[in-house]
């Protein structure tokens, strides 16, 4: 695909503006084509956070686009802000362990992951988003886990080097993840 | 023998000579301010480093009358044009001269953030309670029961609330350590003098000042020279006279 | 003087207030005067941030209106001054635009676009095409660059103050809050590396000399006393404008030459409108577009030829037709038949575009 058009939607508060940026971040270090536009409005906090991605091999043109290939809904007000970036060539992601509700909208394939409920359980809960970052990495397959690893390098790693086990605490929950996502590149 | 064509006008060295006359209505006190201003900035040789903004409303008629480097602004704009040329280019002494409505009504936030922040400008309010361009209304300043065209049976400060104090106001917001702040009048052109050598030494040092000068209007006040100079007196019982802030050491 | 960040080609991957930052120190801006309004606030932020680096000057002020005469007090007196605003805040800084344009004042200021009118939207708009070509009291002497991505606002940027220096005419540069809160890769560069010479700032108060001695005092002014004394000084404007137009006009064509549908959009729009072109050129249909650069002034006679060619027009915005009517007019007496595709104060998507000029093809072969 010469273009992969991503929401990343969720709770302020979530993550869902750091998940992008360093996916982006990661994009760009690889060298692909990259547009990022952080949602945002008059509310500082409290508000649904939306990242638009997209990750391309050529120079891309519009910078909002109208549906996405990769929804990744993390609260029952995303999944519904959501909807209308879904299409029927979408595939909609979302946390089960936070939402009560599910996806409704016509799209290609739905996947529910648990990402938040193995965070708490197996790891912290402050690592959720960077699991969310390891399911966007498998589904979305256009980027590599070592342009992600860079990327966590270049936003983390003052973090990271004050305190080592941060760093493979990071890479674990990136790895839980990838490894919530059957099938690469959905 | 008539002598007295010979004698030439005492013109300032900061007066535009070739101005021309006086575009001022006649027994205005602009002119008298001026006049006072420009030889002062003659005494304290600032003519190369001064320069000299004017608002909108009569004020905007001193635009030549200096003979300094002068630009004529927006109504109430002439405070921010001055500290943009300040903060650009530190060194220069400059003056935003207006008056009380330009100052202190559609000007008022310039008014008083360049006085908290004690911006490097001298700020001349003329205050004539009233605006006489436009003809002659009510301005903050206005004087209890005095009569303009939109007060015609004498100002209700029960309804347009008490005359603005802008000396006041800015002594107690500039900054103790940067700043001068005085009222003066047209009736001591003397002490007039004095204050604005204080004003411009401290702008100068790289201090903020305000003078408001009280002055007056006598074409919009209907007054004859009596009535003037009563009304004169009258306005400098109701805004006090004197020197409200003086940096330490300035003299 | 200021010192210059950017010395080789750079590329960055940053967020448009950012590049608009770099690029007014690349062009040697030696000030900023600003008031927080979203989403501007980052070029203040970046601005600041770097000033222990640029030795450059910054002052907030106390609302835009201040902003904007304080801009112009920092141009008259010798320095490469800007500002940015939005939305609301543009609307009051018509005050200072219009005393530029009155004389001849050579004000820079990028506009981030906003919801409108009033408070509307933080997020993004066209709308404020129209206030930025013509606000304020007067003719719209101003030149409005709009701009449709970060390199853009890079060139953009350091053309502005070459641009408002060089013709004296307030310059702005026009983007809005997607370009200023999206990131993308752009290569930052100095200007000198692309042959750019930075017009001279020389200062209208406090010039070199003696006043009485080597030079006259200046006397700046933007009122006049006759009718007829402002008419003579604005007719000789006209000419000035005219003149400068044919130098500073700009435009960019994509796939327009044989295009059946032409597209008009600015800025940001006109990007969409060419993801729209190529989707479209894959399905067969012969879509074009066509995008003034310049909006005010715009490049009328390359405007009207490509409409002429085309046998329908399609006018996009993010808002209610404020390009297409300062357009239309000067497509006058020509009569090929457009449609429009307006989304107030909403971002146009290719697919959006797709679907319209679809639906415009189909209906042209019904008739």
């Amino acid at each position: 695909m010469a273009r992969t058009k991503i929401v990343l939607a969720g709770e302020g508060g979530q993550g869902v503006q750091s998940v992008a940026k360093i996916l982006v971040e990661a994009g760009y270090e690889a060298g692909k084509e990259i547009l990022y536009i952080p949602n945002f409005g008059v509310e500082q906090r409290g508000g649904v956070s939306v990242a638009f991605c997209q990750i391309a091999d050529e120079k891309i043109g519009e910078p909002r686009f109208a549906k996405g290939d990769i929804i990744i809904a993390l609260s029952d007000r995303a999944i519904a802000r959501c909807e209308t970036y879904t299409s029927e060539n979408s595939v909609v992601v979302y946390d089960s362990s936070v939402c009560t509700t599910k996806p409704t909208a016509k799209c290609k394939e739905v996947i529910a992951v648990e990402a938040n409920k193995i965070a708490n359980e197996q790891l912290s809960a402050r690592v959720f988003n960077i699991m969310i970052l390891g399911v966007l990495l498998k589904a979305t397959n256009v980027l590599k886990l070592e342009d992600i690893k860079n990327a966590m390098e270049i936003a983390l790693g003052k973090k990271f080097d004050a305190k080592p086990e941060l760093r493979e605490l990071n890479y674990k929950a990136l790895e839980m993840g990838m490894a919530m996502v059957e099938k690469v590149g959905v | 023998m008539i002598t007295t064509l010979d004698v030439k006008p005492d013109l300032a060295k900061a007066q535009n000579a070739a101005a021309g006359a006086s575009k001022f209505c006649p027994g205005c006190g602009h002119g008298m301010i001026l006049k006072t201003l420009a030889k002062t900035i003659d005494e304290l040789e600032l003519n190369e480093r001064a320069v000299f903004g004017c608002d909108i409303g009569c004020s905007l008629l001193s635009w030549n009358y200096m003979n300094l480097d002068t630009v004529q602004t927006h109504h109430g704009r002439t405070t921010p044009v001055i500290y943009g040329v300040t903060r650009a280019n530190p060194g220069t002494v400059g003056i935003a001269y207006m008056g009380d409505g330009g100052g202190l009504a559609i000007g008022a936030q310039h008014l008083v953030n360049a006085a908290t922040r004690s911006e490097n400008l001298l700020v001349i309010v003329a205050n004539n309670t009233n605006y006489g361009m436009t003809g002659g209304q009510m301005s903050p300043t206005t004087m209890p029961g005095q009569k303009t065209e939109t007060t015609p049976y004498g100002r209700d400060c029960e309804v347009t609330g008490r005359p603005a104090k802008a000396a006041e106001l800015v002594a107690s917001i500039a900054d103790p350590n940067k700043s001068y702040v005085a009222r003066a009048s047209v009736s001591n052109l003397r002490k007039l003098n004095t204050v604005f050598k204080k004003a411009l030494k401290n702008v100068a040092d790289g201090g903020y000042s305000f003078v408001e000068v009280l002055s007056v209007c006598p074409l919009n006040w209907r007054t004859n020279n009596e009535g003037t100079w009563e009304r004169l007196k009258t306005m400098e019982e109701c805004f006090e006279v004197k020197e409200f802030l003086v940096k330490e050491g300035l003299e | 003087m200021v010192k210059k960040l950017i010395t080789q080609d750079t590329r960055m991957f940053l967020t448009g207030n950012e590049v608009i930052a770099y690029a007014a120190n690349a062009a040697e801006a030696e000030f900023m005067y600003g008031y927080p309004i979203t989403p501007q606030n980052e070029i203040m932020h970046t601005w600041c941030k770097l000033l222990p680096k640029t030795e450059a000057g910054f002052l907030q002020t106390e609302d835009e209106i201040s902003a904007g005469f304080s801009t112009i007090g920092g141009i008259l007196a010798g320095k490469r001054a800007f500002t940015a605003t939005a939305g609301p805040g543009n609307v009051i800084m018509q005050d200072a635009q219009s005393m530029a344009e009155m004389m001849r004042i050579p004000f820079v200021c990028a506009v981030m676009q906003r919801g409108g009118p009033s408070t509307a939207t933080v997020i993004y708009a066209q709308q404020e095409t129209r206030l930025t070509c013509f606000g304020g009291n007067g003719e719209g002497f101003r030149i409005v660059y709009s701009t449709a991505g970060h390199q853009d606002l890079y060139d953009y940027m350091i053309k502005s103050f070459n641009t408002a220096w060089k013709y004296r005419f307030p310059t702005f540069m026009l983007a809005d809050g997607y370009q200023g809160k999206m990131r993308e890769p752009v290569t930052l560069y100095d200007p000198k590396s692309r042959g750019i010479t930075m017009e001279p700032t020389p200062a209208a108060l406090r010039a070199p000399g003696v006043i009485g001695v080597d030079r006259e005092a200046t006397h700046l002014r933007n009122t006049f006393n006759l009718e007829e004394e402002l008419m003579e000084q604005l007719d000789k404007y006209q000419i000035d404008y005219d003149k400068m137009s044919k130098e500073v006009e700009e435009y960019l064509e994509y796939k327009a030459e044989d295009a059946e549908v032409l597209i008009i959009a600015h800025g940001i729009v006109a990007r969409s409108a060419m993801t729209a072109v190529d989707e479209l050129r894959a399905k067969g249909i012969k879509a074009g577009l066509f995008r003034p650069i310049t909006i005010r002034p715009l490049p009328v006679e390359p405007m009207r030829k490509a409409v002429k060619r085309a046998k329908q027009v399609l006018f996009t915005e993010s808002a209610n037709g404020q390009l297409a009517q300062m357009c239309l007019e000067k497509l006058y007496g020509l009569t090929t038949p457009y449609q429009t595709l307006f989304k107030m104060g909403v971002g146009v998507t290719g697919d959006d575009i797709v679907a319209k000029v679809e639906t415009m093809v189909q209906e042209m072969a019904n008739v």
